[in-house]
């Protein structure tokens, strides 16, 4: 599908080069390890929507930009179901990222860049590509819909021009290539300019055709689409760092695919029993190791991480390491089990350590130590004394991710009402933000928000019980280099940045 | 120790957090922890009648369970997780409440609602409904027995639940799929639900077909008689110890209904 954003028109792109591939954009601004996650502020760049036939947006204070969108613009209010975002994504220079929402679409976002005249404009991000990656599908044979919604999205490190992700459903895993083009081919001699062929008769020279510049387009393929392979759904996929391999898991099942090859994959991990009666533990996330190829774990819905080397056996399900906590006896409860299921996993980019998500905590474990984490941050410990209430209305169930920022120090993941929360692992500050259009005002900084357990309430805390948990952030990301962020609220996109100066 | 005097003692002994630990047998659930994690704000309510208790907060986080392993009827396959977890939540509950010895009746459902998307607290919903019957839980638990037996409290969590989740389940069927849970528990006749429960095993839940039903994604369209179209799982039949222990649950539900 080819997308021409007619924005383009109105803005001056004779001095854009492509790529860089090999650099970062920009110079890095200094990373919380530096300043402190508690102490810097944040301050919102732009919130992003992605409404279904637009793709454009809307930044409130740039008013240019504001005229040139009207015409395509649609009511905020419009939020469908299926412009829910369920997945955010920068990829590896951080200049792209990418959105995945419940209709199956996949937005791109560029990062602005940087130019003498509108200095303020840099670090705010906009559309760049927007196609659809996944349809709904019927099966058949189970009488059963397969959802289109993208769980996860994860970009392969640049090797041309061109840029690649892996998208995934609960069944299918694409790879897309999203190309630009700004030249076209002019002068040939079979076709007229409008592609028509001309009449033979009227050809009466010869000329070869050449390359003329032409408005730039970005056009999305689908180069392979990995299908067939998973009976259960997709939950992870995750890129090899030999980049030629990639991996998808699902609740019982990971596959290892060669991304050349669409027909085949092999099975590397099977917990699945002989008999499903006795099926009581899920596989809910994995991830390859960022440098040695041949390693990585998952997590379980018992709150197990197991890494496993592929060297060891074509099967991997002996693991090589296991790493579980004991369970402390003082709260165990009938939910102890549920809220130590493990919701997300990630390497840190130095590949020492994983992150674990589970409902009320997170957790970093040292490879080398497998008996337990070496760190431990409660997320929203005041949830304790409402599991009953929360398994009631399902929440309890809700799977929240978690990163890491840039340089592994610090560390962020999302809760109810908006809110999302950052663990600086060597000061140990955390904050507390929130992500939603009546509290911030472009460009302001995000005041730290603060809830309230018990007791007198202060003047600007919040209530356990007033706290909205139909609004929660389940996906966050942060860039791999910079201190700017990207919160999925429901079908809004916030992007933050860290204020220098 | 043997016999009803046991299982009395057992549930005497989850009343007060105090004597938990020298009562409850190894490895099952710490009442205290029960107690205040699960029925959620009786902590902060002042002047409110004295939390539910344990056996009735048990059952109730028991039904509640099995209508949502059997609310996934749906035309998207089920979560496989979140059914597993809740899976595994009833086998813990059911586990204990064999070593307890504890089976409560259930009772007719009462009229409540429970917003989705807010908290609710359950202890409330429990209050409300004891408000209605006008009676006030014991602080013994012998005599707490039969009151809770008889108490609706179970009932408006169960339909707090199916009125909650009616935009998602199929309203008409779920009554009738718990009464005739409910059926076979008091009876341990066969119910016309053969294929879900076990013959032998009388009131003890064929957990494990209602997982293979979920699991197999044999939930189709059709979702009404979800419990007929779970297939029979052929599960083992019960150990001769559960079977012993089931024998001693009859005699103490006996004694108790007669008290």
């Amino acid at each position: 599908m080819v997308l021409q954003p007619s924005e383009r028109h109105y803005r001056d792109w004779s001095h854009r080069r492509l790529g860089p591939w090999c650099s970062p954009t920009g110079s890095p601004a200094p990373l919380s390890c530096e300043t402190g996650c508690g102490e810097g502020s944040w301050i919102l760049v732009c919130r992003l929507l992605v409404p279904t036939q637009v793709s454009l947006l809307s930044m409130e204070e740039d008013i240019d930009t504001r005229k040139i969108n009207n015409s395509f613009l649609r009511d905020h209010s419009y939020a469908t179901e299926a412009d829910i975002i369920s997945t955010v994504e920068f990829n590896h220079t951080g200049e792209l990222l990418a959105t995945g929402d419940k209709g199956g679409r996949v937005v791109i976002f560029q990062r602005e860049q940087e130019s003498k005249n509108q200095v303020h404009r840099r670090g705010e991000y906009n559309v760049y590509s927007t196609f659809q990656s996944h349809e709904p599908e019927f099966d058949y044979l189970k009488s059963l819909e397969i959802e289109e919604k993208i769980n996860k999205i994860r970009w392969l490190p640049q090797q041309n021009a061109a840029y690649f992700l892996l998208s995934t459903n609960d069944k299918t895993v694409k790879l897309w290539k999203v190309s630009e083009r700004d030249k076209r081919p002019e002068g040939y001699n079979l076709k007229d300019e409008e592609g028509r062929l001309r009449d033979p008769a009227t050809i009466t020279t010869l000329r070869v055709p050449v390359l003329r510049p032409m408005d730039l387009m970005v056009e999305a393929t689908p180069r392979r689409v990995f299908a067939n392979a998973h009976t259960y759904h997709i939950n992870s996929i995750s890129v090899n760092s030999d980049y030629e391999t990639y991996m998808s898991a699902d609740d019982l099942r990971i596959n290892l695919w060669n991304f050349e090859i669409t027909n085949q994959s092999f099975n590397i991990v099977d917990i699945k029993p002989a008999n499903m009666e006795e099926l009581t533990e899920v596989i809910t996330a994995a991830e390859f190791h960022p440098h040695h190829c041949n390693t990585f774990v998952y997590s379980s819905s018992k709150g197990t991480i197991r890494l496993c080397d592929m060297r060891a056996s074509a099967l991997c399900d002996r693991h090589t390491k296991f790493f579980e906590e004991p369970e402390d006896p003082s709260n165990r409860s009938f939910f102890s089990e549920i809220i130590s299921s493990i919701s997300d996993v990630k390497f840190s980019h130095s590949g020492r350590y994983i992150m674990t998500r589970d409902y009320l905590t997170v957790k970093v474990w040292d490879l080398n130590m497998e008996s337990r984490p070496i760190e431990t941050y409660q997320v929203h410990d005041y949830l304790r004394s409402k599991l009953c209430s929360l398994y009631e209305n399902d929440c309890i169930f809700d799977k929240f991710e978690c990163v890491w920022n840039g340089s592994d120090s610090v560390i962020m993941t999302g809760s109810y009402n908006n809110f999302f929360r950052m663990f600086d692992r060597n000061t140990k500050r955390d904050v507390t933000l929130e992500a939603s259009r009546e509290n911030s005002k472009p460009r302001a900084i995000l005041k730290p928000r603060k809830v309230c357990v018990g007791g007198k309430r202060r003047k600007d805390e919040i209530s356990v019980d007033s706290l909205d948990f139909s609004k929660k952030i389940l996906h966050t990301a942060w860039h791999p280099s910079e201190n700017i962020i990207a919160v999925a609220a429901t079908n809004n996109l916030y992007i933050f940045q860290d204020k220098v100066n | 120790m043997e016999g009803p005097e046991s299982a009395m003692a057992v549930v005497a002994g989850l009343r007060t957090p105090e004597n938990v630990t020298c009562v409850l047998p190894r490895g099952t659930m710490f009442a205290r922890g029960l107690k205040r994690k699960c029925w959620d704000g009786d902590e902060d309510v002042e002047g409110a009648p004295a939390a539910p208790s344990y056996s009735l907060q048990r059952q109730s986080l028991l039904d509640m369970s099995l209508v949502k392993l059997q609310l996934c009827h749906t035309l998207v396959e089920p979560n496989l997780c979140r059914s597993v977890l809740i899976a595994n939540t009833v086998r813990q509950i059911q586990e204990e409440m064999t070593q307890d010895g504890a089976w409560q009746l259930p009772a007719p459902p009462v009229a409540g609602r429970g917003p989705l998307d807010h908290l609710v607290s359950t202890e409330i919903l429990c209050r409300a409904a004891w408000e209605q019957q006008g009676q006030r839980p014991a602080p013994d638990l012998p005599s707490e027995l039969p009151g809770a037996l008889g108490a609706p409290a179970p009932g408006s969590a169960q339909s707090c639940i199916w009125e909650a989740d009616s935009s998602r389940g199929h309203r008409g069927s779920f009554p009738k799929s718990l009464d005739q849970i409910f059926e076979t528990l008091e009876s341990r006749a066969p119910s016309p639900v053969e294929g879900l429960f076990a013959d032998a095993g009388g009131p003890y839940y064929d957990l494990d077909a209602v997982l293979t039903g979920m699991v197999g994604g044999k939930s189709g369209p059709g979702g009404g008689d979800g419990l007929q179209a779970l297939a029979p799982a052929g599960a083992p039949p019960p150990s001769a110890s559960c079977k012993r222990d089931l024998g001693e649950l009859d005699h103490v539900v006996e004694i108790l209904v007669e008290t």
